[in-house]
């Protein structure tokens, strides 16, 4: 139970972890009032049942009490898991509704039909960059993350981490985690949003201190040139095709539609989660993601098979 | 022993009796409807209001050259509705048929004048979502005047027929009613659009 | 002849001279016209009944084939676009079209012989009720069956709805329909109120109506007041979509929480509104399996009403995630907490009703309690999305899912297979096989549980809701297989239950006037009963006329035999709100095709809209209006005038 990458009865961080006593109490004591109630109607009918009743005119009438017991015992047993249940939730809501004070990183999230945009607004343009569908984290230390909406209402929400909070456009809303050990955490979109609703996922990477800043000065360096000439043809083509939509820094695509694809081979899926990236995928992915991702924002792009090659091979340099 | 109970009323009235009747109940229930209609509408208004920033308002202060007086023309046509359900309880239908034809003119001034006034604005109904709100409140408001003006012709034809009786009118009243809630509706709509702004909601 | 004012009607016993009377006042005539004029509240409730069946039955079908696609991972039967349109036309059906109208259907057969009247208040209104439910369905209907059926939800969240994402017609059907649809529920909804305050029977004092009757009359107050919310909110989204204006974008100042508000405003007591009828049915049902009253009939009338009056203040409780203030969520956390205190009080009176009683094993029993354990499960799945901190786990996840579909079918669909049960006899004279009956309980019951049961632990384990297909994530596949599955024996179920009544239906009618031993006014009279229902009013002195006897719980019994004749005209009678003392004679409307030749009038105004055809929208308009008019237009039948001129 405890592996689906989804599942929310095991926490890895801070903020989904002071949530989770609760949701275990409640969901025993909801286990707990089934199975009473279930006993207690089973054996309630068992107890007294009338066997082979044809004619219900037969069976004499009874108005033996009115039940008023039943429900006051019932009402005081019930109140007390009810209000428990009332006043926990409202220490953990006053745990965990707040964003931390000083948080270590704070990042501007946008999400976008069908994949989401990660800003890590350092101290200074030069210190700032954009990626996508990853969001790498020091491990230990409280994240603010602003979310923004660019066309409709997502929602965000990493399981393992924190729960959802909606992204909705014309406001911005704030989410906050923190991870307590080094790993990867699935994050889904969690408001349905259109089509690939289904296929907009992200991974929020939790690095030991050192790995997150060898992670963060990869990240801030501009793309690396080709060094072959298929890669040379291959960063023409890219330019020409790709950058209508996508920006790779240091190089002439440069627009804001589409991920960013600087670093594009350091990320571990394509398409906000819908493949694994590898260079099979990467190919099918550049020349049909229709296929692959149907209604998705990038077109198929119909590549000679000459031209793929090109392509994929100045994309595979981007680490 | 057992005693079996059985109603025998006497002398009953058969069907609607004056005010009294289910119809009276159904107006009611319509009534209750529309009120909650609006009641949603200035709630959209005010949402709107509160979650924008300043500047939200086209108008920070509304004119009430037009509307004050159409208000209280509108709040008078109410009156004379009254005075014309009078008429029907006092058997005067002289004087019933001047109050329903009197209050009709009246709400079609009103109604001409609203529309002067939505000509008259700066913005349309596509401007912001203040003139958006604004024109559809006041938009789904004019309809209801629409309708009330087809009851009130209703009841002045229909009372011209000679069909009414101070026992035999609850047709009239609740067409009256519903003229009275017309107009009730609108003092709401009023001083949310025009007066709150003075109290300073939005400014 | 002067039509007298006051009249003191005769009061005597049923006789064959009497009836005749009645039959020739009551009965409508044969043929088309007969047919599309009938006001008679048991043709309407009927018409109801099997409209709202055909489209479960639509709404199950669209399920099945979106459990196709979801039994395993990745799988590719539907395209996006199409999945979308499915989960949303199935929404739109089971929660518009299916459960509320059902309801509707059974209140409207039922009500007027539960309370000892002879129609509901507003016959007319009552078949335009229904006209326009039919119309609207369809309009909502066409939109799918082109291609353009609704894809953004039964809640239809902007901005996605909005034009610049969903530029089709797709969200123009939906907004338009459920305009359209909006102004059936809401007339259905008036007369519902007027029919249980005016018209019960002499002597049923608020205390002795049945609980079906709370039930319907508590939805109804609420639909009245919410469903304006919903109606202008669809309103509000075509006009940004059509005409430009900014209620919802964000560019022009509007908001896209807007929406969220307005349409929870509507969507929470209506979900309220879509199973407290059906509780009552439980309530009223229930008891005469246990062979004793129900018990606490008080407290389960009362908390029936707080259940909604609650229901107004939680609705908030769907926006945990939308980022409001702390305050506020706290707020409607612990009142979506404390609505389970009432929920509580009807579960136990149910207990105790069959701890105190003697149960009768039968298939409307087996329907009605196993209803119990289902609406406590999903009466706990409810608790726990109460809280907001695990809400934000939980919500938007199969959890959700399995939760909504616990309290929608295990509190819908359950008491209403075991109403049909119940009821059918009185509604054909026809029993329902029994034996076949208990294989569609079993079947319905191990079918819902197998596909809904697991559908928690999907939810816990992180699977979002609203999505055409999945990745294969450990135990993901197992359990949505297992839930397909499931959902395939419970549309088994649903056929028996089909296949059981179509199997009546060519019997005999040899079920007798009282066949269950059941204590209220229903059971009084012939099945099916007459088109008058009553032939003599009754005098009700008891919530058990038929029991009075036996219960022998005061000395006072009804008099069903003997009563008010009212047979000079289409007469009943109306009586006061709160004892029910007699009020006045109320004369009844003849057979009328008025209210369908309104609906038909709205529905080319819409069909209007929806083209933008302003010729069309002005000739629906034209039509409905002069509709209304001949309606309206005052009667002497009615006594809505003088006899004669008032002046000579």
């Amino acid at each position: 139970m405890n592996a689906s990458p989804l599942g929310y009865l095991n926490a890895a961080g801070t903020r989904a972890h002071s949530i989770l006593p609760l949701t275990w109490f409640m969901l025993l004591v909801s286990i707990v009032v089934c199975l009473v109630i279930g006993i207690l109607l089973w054996l309630g009918i068992q107890r007294r049942k009338v066997r082979g009743a044809e004619d219900l005119v037969r069976v004499p009438l009874t108005h033996d009490g009115n039940g008023v017991q039943w429900i006051r015992v019932g009402l005081i047993v019930s109140a007390v898991p009810l209000s428990v249940a009332l006043v926990w939730t409202m220490f953990v809501l006053a745990a965990v509704a707040g964003p931390p004070v000083h948080p270590a990183l704070v990042l501007d999230v946008t999400a976008r039909q069908w994949w989401w945009d990660v800003r890590y607004n350092g101290n200074g343009p030069a210190n700032s960059f954009q990626t996508a569908n990853e969001i790498h984290i020091p491990v230990g230390q409280p994240v603010l993350v602003r979310l923004h909406a660019a066309d409709v209402i997502h929602s965000f929400w990493v399981p393992k981490l924190t729960g959802k909070t909606d992204v909705i456009p014309g406001q911005v809303n704030q989410s906050w985690f923190e991870a307590d050990s080094p790993g990867r955490y699935l994050g889904q979109c969690s408001e349905y949003c259109g089509y690939q609703h289904a296929h907009m996922q992200f991974e929020v990477v939790a690095d030991t201190p050192q790995d997150f800043a060898a992670w963060t000065a990869a990240q801030l360096k501009p793309a690396q040139g080709p060094t072959t000439e298929q890669q040379t043809r291959g960063l023409a083509l890219v330019q020409f095709r790709c950058g209508l939509c996508h920006q790779i820094r240091g190089t002439d695509a440069g627009a804001v539609m589409g991920p960013d694809l600087t670093h594009l081979m350091s990320r571990r899926t394509l398409g906000a989660g819908t493949l694994a990236n590898n260079a099979g995928n990467l190919a099918g992915w550049v020349e049909a993601p229709q296929e692959l991702k149907p209604g998705s924002q990038m077109p198929n792009q119909y590549l000679s098979a000459a031209e793929l090659q090109d392509a994929l091979a100045y994309l595979e340099t981007l680490k | 022993m057992s005693e079996v109970v059985i109603a025998v009323p006497k002398d009953m009235p058969v069907g609607p009796i004056r005010r009294h009747g289910i119809g009276w109940w159904g107006a009611g229930t319509l009534i209750a409807s529309e009120a909650a209609l609006f009641s949603y509408l200035l709630f959209s208004y005010f949402y709107l209001g509160a979650t924008n920033d300043r500047g939200w308002l086209l108008e920070p202060s509304p004119s009430l050259k037009l509307a004050l007086p159409n208000t209280l023309l509108l709040l008078a046509s109410s009156a004379v509705a009254w005075f014309g359900e009078q008429g029907i309880l006092e058997r005067r239908r002289g004087r019933a048929l001047f109050g329903f034809g009197l209050a009709f003119l009246m709400g079609l001034v009103f109604a001409g004048v609203q529309l002067l006034e939505w000509h008259a604005k700066s913005y349309g109904l596509g401007t912001s979502s203040y003139a958006s709100i604004y024109f559809v409140t006041t938009g789904f408001h004019l309809g209801h005047v629409v309708v009330g003006l087809f009851i009130l012709a209703a009841i002045f034809l229909w009372t011209a027929l000679d069909y009414f009786s101070p026992r035999r009118r609850l047709v009239v009243s609740a067409g009256v009613l519903y003229w009275h809630f017309v107009d009730a509706v609108w003092l709401f709509v009023f001083a949310t659009y025009y007066l709150s702004p003075y109290l300073g909601f939005g400014r | 002849m002067k039509a007298a004012d006051f009249r003191t009607p005769r009061v005597g016993i049923d006789s064959v001279e009497h009836q005749g009377k009645l039959y020739r006042h009551w009965e409508r005539p044969e043929g088309v016209w007969g047919f599309l004029g009938s006001v008679d509240h048991k043709e309407i409730g009927i018409r109801y009944i099997v409209t709202a069946f055909v489209f479960l039955a639509l709404g199950g079908l669209e399920a099945l084939v979106m459990r196709m696609q979801l039994a395993g991972p990745n799988r590719t039967l539907l395209t996006p676009e199409q999945y979308d349109q499915l989960f949303s036309t199935h929404g739109m059906t089971m929660i518009f079209l299916y459960a509320s109208p059902i309801l509707s259907g059974f209140s409207n057969y039922l009500w007027p012989l539960l309370l000892g009247s002879r129609d509901m208040a507003f016959p007319r209104l009552n078949a335009l009720s229904y006209w326009i439910y039919l119309a609207s369905g369809l309009f909502l209907y066409a939109g799918f069956l082109t291609g353009n059926g609704p894809n953004d939800g039964w809640f239809n969240y902007v901005p996605y709805a909005s034009k610049a994402f969903n530029p089709g017609l797709n969200e123009d059907f939906y907004a338009l329909g459920m305009v359209f649809l909006g102004i059936s529920v809401t007339v259905g909804a008036a007369n519902f109120i007027v029919t249980a305050f005016r018209t019960r029977a002499p002597g049923m004092s608020i205390d002795r109506m049945p609980i079906l009757i709370w039930g319907t009359l508590t939805a109804s107050v609420a639909n009245l007041v919410v469903i304006p919310a919903v109606s202008l909110a669809f309103f509000l989204l075509w006009m940004d979509r059509q005409f430009g204006t900014h209620f919802f974008d964000t560019a022009g100042g509007g908001q896209a929480l807007l929406w969220q508000h307005l349409f929870w405003i509507f969507g929470h007591p209506w979900v309220y509104a879509i199973v407290l009828p059906a509780m009552g049915m439980v309530s009223d049902g229930l008891p005469v399996f246990c062979r004793r009253p129900l018990a606490s009939y008080s407290l389960v009338a009362l908390s029936t009403v707080a259940t909604m009056i609650l229901g107004f203040g939680v609705w908030v409780h769907h926006m945990f995630a939308t980022g409001l203030p702390g305050l506020g969520l706290a707020f409607f956390s612990g009142a979506s907490i404390a609505i389970t205190i009432p929920s509580a009080v009807a579960v136990f009176a149910w207990l105790a009703t069959i701890w105190l009683g003697r149960p009768v094993i039968t298939t409307a029993f087996l329907f009605f309690a196993s209803m119990i354990i289902l609406f406590v499960i999903g009466g706990v799945s409810g608790f726990m999305t109460a809280s907001v901190p695990v809400d934000w786990q939980l919500t938007d996840t199969y959890f959700v899912v399995a939760h909504l579909h616990y309290v929608l079918i295990g509190i819908n669909v359950f008491p209403v297979a075991g109403a049909v049960y119940f009821w059918f006899p009185k509604m054909t004279g026809r029993m329902l096989d029994e034996r076949l009956g208990r294989w569609n309980f079993w079947i319905m019951f191990a079918g819902f549980n197998i596909a809904f049961l697991p559908m928690h632990l999907t939810g816990l384990l992180g699977m979002p809701r609203r999505v055409y297909t999945y990745n294969d994530y450990p135990g993901w596949h197992a359990l949505n297989l297992l839930t397909s599955v499931g959902s395939v024996i419970f549309a088994l179920g649903i056929l028996l239950l089909f296949i059981n009544v179509a199997k009546s239906l060519k019997g005999k009618a040899t079920a007798g006037a009282n066949p269950w031993d059941a204590p209220t006014l229903e059971w009084s009279l012939p099945s099916p009963p007459p088109p008058y229902n009553f032939a003599v009013i009754p005098t009700v002195a008891s919530r058990h006329p038929l029991w009075e006897g036996r219960l022998d719980e005061s000395s006072k019994r009804s008099s069903l035999d003997r009563g008010l004749l009212l047979d000079q005209g289409k007469e009943t009678i109306a009586t006061s709100a709160l004892d029910a003392g007699p009020d006045m004679i109320l004369e009844m409307p003849q057979d009328s095709v008025a209210p369908l030749v309104l609906a038909l009038g709205l529905s080319g105004l819409f069909v209007g809209l929806l083209l933008k055809s302003w010729t069309l929208t002005a000739l629906g308009g034209v039509v409905l209006t002069v509709a209304l008019f001949m309606w309206l237009w005052p009667r002497r039948d009615l006594r809505e005038r003088e006899a004669e001129a008032a002046h000579v």
